[in-house]
């Protein structure tokens, strides 16, 4: 019998359309995967299922659980399925829990909320509950706060609430999007286990495609509101009937061919770089210790070399990443673009940040809102002694938005007219503007969906071939930086671990850190290759 | 949590010091001179010079902040130059009635702006938060000595229930004193009542937005009682921020309506201090009001931490 039949469901918020007949089916002990891009209505077909939509919903159709249907059923009984029957797992662990209460408080919650019983029965539920999503209380005790885990422990946590009592139906929303890759492994093993060991079903919603084909046992394609595309996952992978599908998986395992380098002549010389920080004093009149985010290192990056940089978060990327841009003072060590030190004394250099410019990793944040494209994408030439006037600039502007595949009319529009994609080449054409010696990509296509990531990826190859980059590409994303780079440096705990040809890295790791990374990656079966 | 608490303290003591100088400074070093102003243009210049003797104003600076700074250490706030009575007497016999009022005041203040607060956001956009809101609009705009004439006008005048004026004093018993500060307290608690709810409102529906509360939904709560279980706690803290600046003001802004009211405040006091240039009585009102505020800012920082599990062990 199934669990969760969901029948034609229509939805639409204020009048716009959100879903349109979505059908779906789950059975107890089922992973089904809901997969597409942004905007795809697949987040809200799962607070459908929870019925936790925002004001000014209107659905159609039906939901039902166990053969009852959640639509238009009076608030308290909703009530008294949540967190009992239904149990949900969101994307943000940073933000899932609140801040002010111990995490036992709040696992006991959900317990209490549904079942009158003594505090001390809850309790010991809670513990047993954490215990089970791997924080045993001897190590992480109750009266522990949010703040004082990590991402991947607070998603634990979450997960910890959702399953507490034992729901027939989990449903998670991106449970991993924002975790490092060896945190994502481990817990999607969790959650397998969990619906192994409860006979749960699983509706998971992930824009990741090799997360999906590892994990799901069926997956429904959705784009703008439709299922496209559903079945085994097997069949499915093996026999795509909707182009969206196929374009979806050629999206996510994208190559692109990267001219060839130059021979090496090094730009950038980084030596023995130390970024430290003070840590808060120990005792009221102790030492404050110091943490170390970079800890003496040292790469060469050459003209006309694509050079990746990957690690999880907290592994220093960032540090580094302003050290380079003159951002931040180093406290040992050089930085050396062309033979000029970024840094003269403690002053930046200027002559030296003129050649380098960054690609942000968030499109819509990075601009301002204000002011027009031909504005926004012209601010590097302050960097400038003598900066282009009249026609000279606007000539400069029309080559750059059309370099990155827009239109010289673009220039006169603002930022809000554009989609995140877009954004992206507008970012890309404000750092090319001034002709740098030298472009940082700091997790430039990580915000974005596949098919527009393929195709900024594109654009990056392009404009390679078009003028000779030479770039630094920050990305937590391993497949990214296969296929964008020609070599790669690993980075943790503030080192350098390991270095070398791309091509040469991920198929041959040298380093245990580089090979566990690698490992906890998931991979698309059908074309065999490492996705990430 | 400690060692949160003594920062917060050794700061205090620090805001105390760096205060003191900058009073002292402003009020000592600016022109005038309170003796020729107490004895007139026509004084005689020995007669000047007995009088700066007497008033301890013949040393040097130094010696002077020294002096204040120690006497005001041993409750010698020194004596006035126009009444020629000791300045703690003073302040004291006006601080029985300033500090009531101001905590009567934000007490009623806080009664009126949380629920009201936490109502309107509970129903954001429907007829109860348009209500308030449009309540709160009018709290504000309205000056708090027009609603003080409209409160003797109502409930002194008519109805006869409190006097129109006066203070009672304390000795007759408590509930004689709290009487007479009734219509002036609810007078002042009024405008910050409108401001403090709408500034519990707006916390509140921030936090409403946040991921938190709709985990909570998940978990099976109703929206009260997310609301009331995850919500207010974390709205509290830019509220908390709000109430501590509002009992500064309280406590020295309420000279209109101790006028009104005919009531001897501080803010009076100082009042009348400053037309007569009786110096030493403005600057020892000041430091006393600059005391109050860094305190209570303490006490606000202490009250985050209690809210907050973060500050706490972000020392």
């Amino acid at each position: 019998m199934t669990l969760l039949q969901i029948e034609n469901l229509s939805l639409s918020i204020h009048g716009a359309e959100i879903l349109k007949q979505v059908s779906l089916d789950i059975a107890p002990g089922q992973i089904v995967a809901v997969t597409g891009e942004s905007g795809s209505g697949k987040s809200m077909t799962a607070l459908a299922v929870m019925q936790l939509l925002p004001n000014g919903a209107v659905a159609d159709g039906a939901i039902r659980l166990q053969g009852q249907d959640l639509l238009n059923r009076p608030e308290a009984e909703l009530c008294a399925l949540r967190g009992a029957a239904t149990g949900m797992v969101f994307q943000e662990p940073m933000t899932a829990l609140n801040p002010v209460k111990t995490i036992g408080d709040q696992v006991m919650e959900t317990i209490l909320i549904h079942k009158a019983m003594p505090r001390a029965q809850a309790r010991a539920r809670a513990q047993e509950v954490l215990t089970r999503v791997g924080l045993p209380p001897d190590r992480f005790p109750l009266s522990r706060y949010p703040h004082e885990l990590s991402g991947g422990q607070r998603q634990r946590v979450v997960i910890a609430m959702a399953i507490a009592l034992r729901p027939k139906l989990l449903i998670a929303d991106e449970p991993t999007t924002a975790l490092d890759v060896t945190t994502q492994a481990q817990i999607l093993d969790l959650l397998k286990g969990l619906v192994r060991e409860y006979d749960m079903g699983l509706l998971m919603i992930t824009h990741d495609l090799a997360v999906v084909a590892n994990m799901a046992d069926r997956i429904a394609v959705m784009r703008q509101g439709e299922v496209v595309e559903s079945g085994a996952t097997g069949d499915l992978l093996r026999d795509m009937q909707h182009p969206y599908t196929r374009m979806l998986f050629a999206a996510s395992g994208h190559q692109v061919t990267l001219p060839l380098s130059p021979p090496p002549r090094p730009l950038l010389e980084v030596a023995q770089v130390v970024r430290t920080y003070r840590l808060p004093r120990k005792g009221l009149f102790g030492k404050p210790d110091h943490h170390r985010a970079v800890d003496r290192v040292s790469f060469t990056l050459n003209r006309g070399e694509r050079l990746g940089l990957v690690g999880e978060s907290g592994c220093g990327k960032s540090t580094l990443t302003r050290a380079i841009l003159g951002l931040d003072d180093v406290q040992g060590g050089s930085v050396q673009l062309d033979g000029q030190p970024v840094f003269t004394g403690h002053r930046p250099n200027p002559a030296v940040r003129r050649k380098m410019q960054v690609v942000f990793q968030d499109p819509y944040g990075s601009f301002n809102p204000r002011h027009r494209v031909a504005r926004l994408i012209t601010e590097p030439f302050h960097l400038l002694d003598a900066p282009p006037t009249g026609s000279e600039r606007q000539d400069r502007i029309a080559e750059m938005l059309t370099a990155v595949g827009l239109g010289p009319d673009d220039a006169g529009k603002y930022i809000h007219e554009f989609s995140g994609g877009q954004r992206q080449r507008i970012a890309i054409a404000r750092a090319l503007i001034i002709r740098p010696e030298l472009i940082l990509f700091d997790e430039a296509v990580s915000a974005l969906d596949v098919s527009v990531r393929a195709q900024i990826l594109d654009l990056l190859a392009d404009l390679c071939a078009a003028y000779d980059l030479t770039y630094l590409f920050i990305s937590h994303d391993l497949s990214v930086v296969r296929t964008i780079t020609d070599r790669v440096m690993v980075m943790q705990a503030g080192q350098i671990v390991e270095q070398g040809e791309t091509g040469q890295i991920f198929s041959d790791p040298q380093h245990p850190y580089t090979r566990a990374l690698i490992e906890a990656a998931p991979t698309l079966p059908e074309t065999g290759m490492n996705v990430a | 949590m400690l060692r949160y608490a003594f920062k917060r303290l050794i700061s205090l003591l620090i805001s105390l010091v760096v205060a003191s100088v900058v009073i002292f400074a402003v009020i000592e070093v600016a022109p005038g001179d309170p003796a020729s102003f107490m004895l007139g243009v026509n004084a005689q210049e020995d007669t000047l010079a007995a009088l700066r003797a007497e008033l301890g104003l013949d040393v040097s600076n130094a010696q002077r902040y020294l002096d204040w700074v120690g006497g005001m250490l041993v409750g010698d706030f020194g004596t006035s130059y126009t009444y020629r009575t000791p300045v703690s007497q003073m302040i004291a016999d006006r601080m029985w009635v300033s500090l009531p009022l101001a905590l009567y005041a934000l007490i009623l203040s806080t009664l009126i702006a949380f629920p009201a607060g936490i109502y309107a956001a509970a129903r954001r956009g429907k007829p109860g938060d348009l209500t308030v809101m449009g309540a709160t609009q009018l709290g504000i705009a309205v000056p708090n000595f027009w609603f003080a004439m409209m409160l003797v006008l109502i409930f002194a005048i008519n109805l006869r229930w409190f006097n129109a004026g006066g203070f009672a004093g304390w000795n007759k018993g408590l509930w004689a004193g709290l009487h007479s500060l009734t219509l002036p307290a609810i007078a002042l608690a009024l405008p910050q009542a409108a401001i403090l709810a709408r500034v519990m409102r707006s916390s509140l529906l921030d936090i409403l937005g946040e991921d938190f509360m709709r985990t909570a939904r998940a978990k099976g709560l109703t929206y009260r009682q997310a609301l009331w279980r995850h919500g207010v706690r974390n709205a509290l803290i830019p509220v908390l921020t709000i109430l501590g600046l509002q009992f500064s003001f309280l406590l020295a802004g309420a000279i209109i309506i101790e006028q009104v009211f005919y009531l001897p405040g501080l803010g009076r006091l100082v009042f009348q201090a400053i037309s007569a240039r009786d110096l030493i009585v403005v600057e020892s009102v000041v430091m006393l009001l600059v005391f109050a505020v860094i305190t209570v800012n303490f006490l606000v920082d202490l009250a985050y931490a209690a809210v907050d599990p973060r500050l706490r062990s972000r020392t």
